[in-house]
């Protein structure tokens, strides 16, 4: 019964209201595999607004808001649910856990940070062996995993067991405009797909895709875009953003994409060629509304789109990602501005496409 | 007593980097106050509580030290938005990237240390540690408000809030040795109703972690008979169990070596015992590296003592304790005040 949705007349935008799903978002844990606190908030935010909804085999929340026009585009738009972080695999018996890493987290991030373990969000402290206790040979080599521990205290009183999730403890927070929080990627994605569900353009049929193990290999995806069958799909992903100086003093030119220039639009990553009608479709859309947005390089990384493109008959993909610093780290950084014209983007080029875009081959 | 931990967690949430301790030697004083007879300054800014015995003039003295300055990091240069850094005190650079840190500018900037990506960094460090001079700490300001805003020398502070977990374990940094500060704020706590003879000299020591100039300087100007120096040793965990880390929650570590005169050794085992407060021996072959080597060779010598309270992590923002160990601690130091003889320095004898 669509008529019956709340009103959404008003042109959206990204503001508190959004910063504050962000922050809830982002202070979720949802290690790839363990995705439920995410989701409930995904449920409760666009329960009001669902025409069907599905959570599907592997915990993917597939949901669609019907189009008011005949014909129209059956757009999949997908933004991942699942973050990096550990898995509890071995109880030392002393409060002390043995843990493996899960998605890419580069070990060298890892040591001397609190994480927060299991439902409960359990306080756990990776420590270090004291500098006084190391010499400088040691010093070069990278702590591996496999001599940390997650570190629980004195007591398990909460009688957490190995095969338990842990992430980083992060709170987000706002400086000027700039938005920090942990494992932004994805839930930027996530709550820029919210916003979007909350306020469907009219002329498409929205297909939201919430997935899930993107980190582990662009898994709930991969059976997302079976069961949704679209026409097109639009990842929302974070790309990251290494426009620091280089050590060299020489120009940075892999940067990837940069902070304050607006959405990412992806020609190519490791996993996906982005199909160039949809490019210069939301290129024409950027440009008509003065959005600024920038090329993500063409290089390493991959979104859920690299699942979706290749599935049935193939479905034509694009992803759009808000730049973003030090993702797969305790933080991450992303510009309020960024998101806001991520979603104008979004929106903009989603509110005037149809089915004529395909009708030339790519 | 019941406040003891949140003036605690007050101290491992405040700054205070070596050679600038003022923002948490307020807090000090706000908790000492009530406690002393008369807080004073020495000229390099530690804070003297001066708490007068029972016996009449002239009284011995006692000297509690326990440094208050932090490890930390500074600002060597702006490039753009990003701030290149190096530290203060001793810090293993493996730590740094990822940490949450509040950049003390034109004001109070919340920050991150960052590892630029391999590809921007010398080939060399690819998949290595990353020294500090290759790190940067970026606040999400602009080039412009960074440039407004932070100027070269700015300390940088970690901002790690205090964690309490199960079984009255506290993490955060700077428990080294603001968790000592917090033992001595309860022996002063217990002295407002045990009677001591001796005049007390609570000190809050600046630099300890760069040069004891706050140890040096506090002993001298305050000549005291003896010296109780509390500071942090390492605690048993992860890739530290040498017979010089302890168990958390063991109780406090009485020091013995070259530092330690040995009388004031078996008085505190002695006092441990019959108050059944357990402890451990820490043995220390040569120096202390704490307050307690400077004090001791200060002005014609000071006989000195350490107790240690065992310390997970140390030198990094999630340092773990038992705060059991912190209230052992101020107790047994109590104790051992309240019952110094006043001929007790003749008993100092080495042999």
């Amino acid at each position: 019964m669509p008529t019956q949705h709340p009103s959404s007349t008003e042109i959206p935008t990204i503001g508190l209201e959004q910063i504050q799903l962000l922050e809830k978002l982002s202070n979720a844990c949802g290690v790839s595999g363990d995705e439920g606190e995410v989701r409930k908030i995904v449920l409760e935010q666009i329960q009001d607004y669902v025409d069907e909804i599905t959570i599907d085999a592997m915990g993917n929340v597939l949901a669609v808001r019907k189009s008011k026009a005949q014909d129209s585009l059956r757009v999949m738009v997908a933004a991942h649910m699942d973050e990096i972080g550990f898995m509890l695999v071995k109880d030392d018996g002393n409060c002390q856990f043995q843990f493996e890493i899960v998605g890419g987290i580069d070990p060298r991030q890892v040591v001397g940070k609190t994480v927060r373990v299991g439902k409960e969000h359990v306080p756990g402290v990776i420590g270090s062996r004291p500098i006084h206790l190391t010499d400088s040979e040691e010093r070069k080599r990278a702590v591996s995993i496999s001599d940390l521990r997650i570190d629980l205290g004195l007591k398990n009183d909460k009688n957490i067991e190995r095969g338990e999730r842990a992430a980083f403890a992060t709170k987000f927070f706002q400086n000027r405009g700039s938005l920090f929080g942990k494992a932004l990627d994805d839930r930027i994605g996530v709550a820029t797909l919210i916003e979007l569900f909350k306020h469907a353009p009219p002329n498409i049929e929205l297909l939201a895709a919430f997935t899930v193990q993107e980190e582990v290999g662009l898994r709930g995806a991969l059976i997302a875009a079976y069961s949704l069958k679209p026409d097109m799909a639009i990842a929302l992903d974070s790309t990251p953003a290494n426009d620091m100086p280089a050590w060299d003093g020489k120009e940075n030119t892999r940067y990837n994409s940069r902070l304050g220039e607006g959405p990412a639009i992806y020609i190519a990553d490791r996993s996906t060629i982005s199909d160039p009608r949809i490019i210069d479709h939301f290129v024409k859309s950027a440009n008509e509304n003065h959005i600024p947005y920038q090329f993500r390089q063409a290089g390493g990384g991959s979104t859920d789109a690299g699942s979706i493109h290749r599935q049935r008959k193939g479905i034509p993909s694009l992803s759009v990602s808000v730049p973003g610093r030090y993702a797969h780290t305790t933080t991450m950084l992303v510009r309020l501005e960024d998101w806001q014209n991520t979603f104008r983007l979004i929106y903009s080029g989603l509110s005037d496409i149809s089915p004529e875009l395909f009708k030339s081959p790519r | 007593m019941t406040d003891a931990l949140s003036i605690l967690k007050e101290l491992i949430s405040t700054s205070g980097l070596s050679g600038y301790e003022s923002e948490v030697r307020e807090v000090i004083q706000k908790a000492w106050s009530p406690l002393v007879n008369e807080l004073n300054l020495s000229k390099l800014g530690s804070l003297h509580g001066f708490k007068h015995g029972a016996a009449i003039e002239p009284r011995p003295k006692i000297l509690i030290a326990t440094h208050m300055d932090a490890i930390g990091l500074m600002v060597t240069g702006i490039e753009g938005e990003f701030l290149r850094i190096s530290h203060i005190g001793g810090i293993d650079p493996r730590i740094l990237p990822g940490q949450l840190v509040k950049v003390h500018a034109k004001e109070v900037l919340p920050g991150l240390v960052i590892k630029p990506p391999d590809h921007l960094l010398p080939e060399s460090t690819a998949g290595k540690p990353v020294e500090i001079g290759h790190l940067f700490v970026d606040t999400g300001l602009t080039k412009q408000e960074v440039a407004e805003l932070v100027t070269v020398g700015d300390l940088v502070s970690f901002a790690q809030e205090p964690v309490e977990m199960a079984g009255d374990v506290l993490v955060g940094h700077s428990l080294d040795n603001r968790a000592s500060v917090a033992a001595l704020t309860l022996c002063l706590q217990e002295l407002q109703t045990l009677q001591h003879q001796w005049d007390v000299w609570a000190v809050a020591s600046v630099q300890e972690e760069v040069t004891f100039a706050g140890a040096y300087t506090s002993g001298y100007e305050i000549r005291p008979d003896l010296a109780v120096i509390i500071d942090v040793t390492f605690a048993t965990g992860p890739g530290t169990s040498d017979y010089n880390a302890f168990p958390l929650e063991s109780g406090p570590a009485l020091g013995w070596g070259p530092v330690i005169h040995p009388v004031l050794f078996r008085e505190f085992k002695k006092i441990a015992e019959e108050l059944e407060i357990p402890y451990n021996k820490d043995v220390l072959p040569k120096l202390s590296w704490t307050d307690a080597d400077a004090l001791q060779v200060t002005a014609e010598g000071i006989p000195s003592m350490l107790i240690s309270i065992p310390l997970r992590y140390m030198h990094t923002p999630v340092e773990m304790i038992a705060f059991k160990d912190i209230t052992r601690t101020g107790r047994l130091l109590a104790e051992f005040i309240a019952k110094l003889p006043l001929d007790f320095p003749k008993n100092l004898s080495w042999d």
